[in-house]
C-alpha cells in the first residue's frame, strides 16, 4: 500500500468510521455503496484532499470515478500531483 | 395482477373521499392529543393551503389559526396570498415578522460571512440562491451558490464544504424560528400544530429537522405532490395557489424546489417516487418520463441515497435501550 493509500485510509477510519472496527472495505470497494460516503462526506474528503496535498479539486473532476475508493483517490491525487 | 402503465394517471385520485379521509384523521389526531384546534403556517404555497383548507372542513374556521411569517429575502407574494387563502377560508390569522429575531440571532449575518468566503464581493443588496448539482450528470451532488450583483451580472460558484454548511445552518433558522412561532400560538390557545409536507418532501427529507419537519400531525404526507394540486382545486382555492410552482421562499434570488433539491420537477418527480415505490424498473420510468434508461435509473438511485442521508432527520432522539412507548395506548 502506498503512504498516500494509506494516509486516506486513516482518514476514511477516523473521520467517516469514527475509530470503530466493525466495518470493513477494500482498497477498490465503493465507499458511496458502503454508505461511507454521502454527498456531504464527500465534500469533507474533498477539503482533506486540498489541504493535505495542496491540490484543487475541479468541478468536473467530482466524479466517483475519481473520489469513491481508496485506490482511485490515490490515483486521483497521484495525477493530480504530477500535472 | 396487472400493472397499470406508468403514467400520471397512477396519480389519480377520489378527491371527496380523501378529503373525507384526511378530515376524519385531523379530528381523531386532536381527540387523541387533548387538542382544541390547529395551529399552520401559511406560505401562499399549495402545501399548506390545502392543509388549512382541510383542518377548516374538519373542524370549521374558528379552530384553525394561521400564520404569516415573511422576512428580509421572502418574496412578497408568499404573504399576499397567504393572506388571502386566510381571508377566503374565513379563519383567524396574524402576521408575524421574523426578520428582526433573525437578525438578533445571527441568521443573516453567519449566512453573509460565508457567502462573502466565496464572493468576497458580496455585499446584503445581492440578491443569492443554492442549486444543486452534479447528481444526473453522473457527478456527485454538490451545491453551487448562484448570485446576482446590483448590476446584474450573474455568478456560480461550487461551494466548499465549511461555507456549505454554514450557509444552510444559518438560513435554518429560518425555519426554526416560524416552528417557535407556531408552537407558542398553539401552547396559548391549547391547539396542536400542522407540519405542511407532501409525500415528495416528507419521503426525501426535504425539511429542516425541529422546524418545517416539527409537528403534531401532518395531514398530506402520504399524498404526492400532483395529488395536493388536485386536492387544491377541488377544494377551490385561489388559481395563484393552485398554479403555483412550489419554492423554498428561503434565498433572496428565485429558487425552485427541483433546482434546489430535487432531481427533476415535481410532476416528474411524483412518478419517478410512485415508480420507485411500486416496484417498476428504470426502463419503465424512462418510458413514462421520456429519458435514457440510465437517466432514469440515476434518479432512482438518488431517491435511495436522499432516504439514507436523511434518515437521522426522521428519527427519533436514539437512546440506548427501550424507555417507554409514549404512543402506547396504556402510556402513562
Amino acid at each position: 500500500m502506498s503512504d498516500n493509500q494509506q494516509k486516506i485510509r486513516q482518514y476514511i477510519d477516523s473521520n467517516f468510521l469514527l475509530g470503530a472496527r466493525d466495518t470493513s472495505y477494500s482498497d477498490t470497494d465503493s465507499l458511496l455503496d458502503l454508505h461511507i460516503l454521502d454527498s456531504t462526506g464527500v465534500l469533507e474528503l474533498i477539503l482533506f484532499l486540498e489541504e493535505t496535498w495542496g491540490i484543487q479539486v475541479a468541478d468536473i473532476e467530482m466524479v466517483p470515478e475519481n473520489l469513491d475508493s481508496v485506490a482511485a483517490i490515490a490515483a486521483y491525487v497521484q495525477r493530480k500531483l504530477a500535472a | 395482477m396487472d400493472r397499470p402503465k406508468l403514467s400520471a394517471d397512477v396519480l389519480a385520485i377520489d378527491c371527496d373521499a380523501e378529503t373525507a379521509r384526511v378530515e376524519a384523521f385531523i379530528v381523531q389526531t386532536l381527540r387523541a392529543f387533548n387538542k382544541r384546534g390547529v395551529v399552520l403556517g401559511l406560505s401562499g404555497g399549495v402545501d399548506s393551503s390545502v392543509c388549512a383548507a382541510l383542518a377548516v372542513r374538519a373542524l370549521g374556521p374558528q379552530k384553525v389559526f394561521g400564520l404569516l411569517m415573511p422576512e428580509r429575502d421572502s418574496s412578497g407574494s408568499s404573504t399576499r396570498l397567504g393572506a388571502e387563502v386566510a381571508q377566503q377560508l374565513g379563519i383567524p390569522h396574524a402576521v408575524e415578522d421574523i426578520a428582526p429575531a433573525l437578525e438578533a440571532i445571527g441568521c443573516y449575518r453567519w449566512r453573509d460571512e460565508a457567502v462573502r468566503a466565496v464572493l468576497p464581493d458580496y455585499t446584503p443588496q445581492w440578491r443569492i440562491k443554492l442549486a444543486i448539482s452534479g447528481g444526473l450528470a453522473g457527478g456527485i451532488n454538490h451545491f453551487r451558490l448562484i448570485a446576482q450583483s446590483p448590476d446584474g451580472q450573474m455568478h456560480d460558484v461550487r461551494l466548499p464544504l465549511r461555507e456549505y454548511l454554514q450557509i444552510v445552518a444559518a438560513t435554518n433558522h429560518k425555519q426554526r424560528l416560524r416552528k417557535t412561532l407556531e408552537y407558542f400560538h398553539a401552547d396559548r390557545l391549547n391547539y396542536a400544530v400542522i407540519g405542511t409536507p407532501n409525500r415528495l418532501e416528507y419521503d426525501q427529507g426535504f425539511f429542516v429537522k425541529n422546524g418545517d419537519g416539527s409537528a403534531d400531525l401532518k395531514p398530506i404526507a402520504h399524498l404526492y405532490k400532483s395529488q395536493v394540486y388536485a386536492l387544491a382545486r377541488h377544494l377551490g382555492l385561489p388559481e395563484a395557489v393552485c398554479n403555483a410552482a412550489p419554492t423554498t421562499d428561503t434565498y433572496s434570488l428565485p429558487q425552485g424546489q427541483d433546482e434546489f433539491y430535487f432531481a427533476l420537477p415535481w410532476a416528474q418527480m411524483d412518478l419517478a417516487l410512485w415508480a420507485r415505490n411500486h416496484g417498476y424498473s428504470a426502463e419503465e420510468l424512462a418510458a413514462a418520463l421520456g429519458c435514457t434508461a440510465q437517466q432514469a435509473a440515476a434518479v432512482l438511485a438518488d431517491i435511495d441515497a436522499k432516504r439514507r442521508t436523511t434518515r437521522y432527520l426522521h428519527a427519533r432522539p436514539a437512546l440506548v435501550e427501550t424507555v417507554l412507548n409514549p404512543c402506547a395506548e396504556n402510556a402513562a
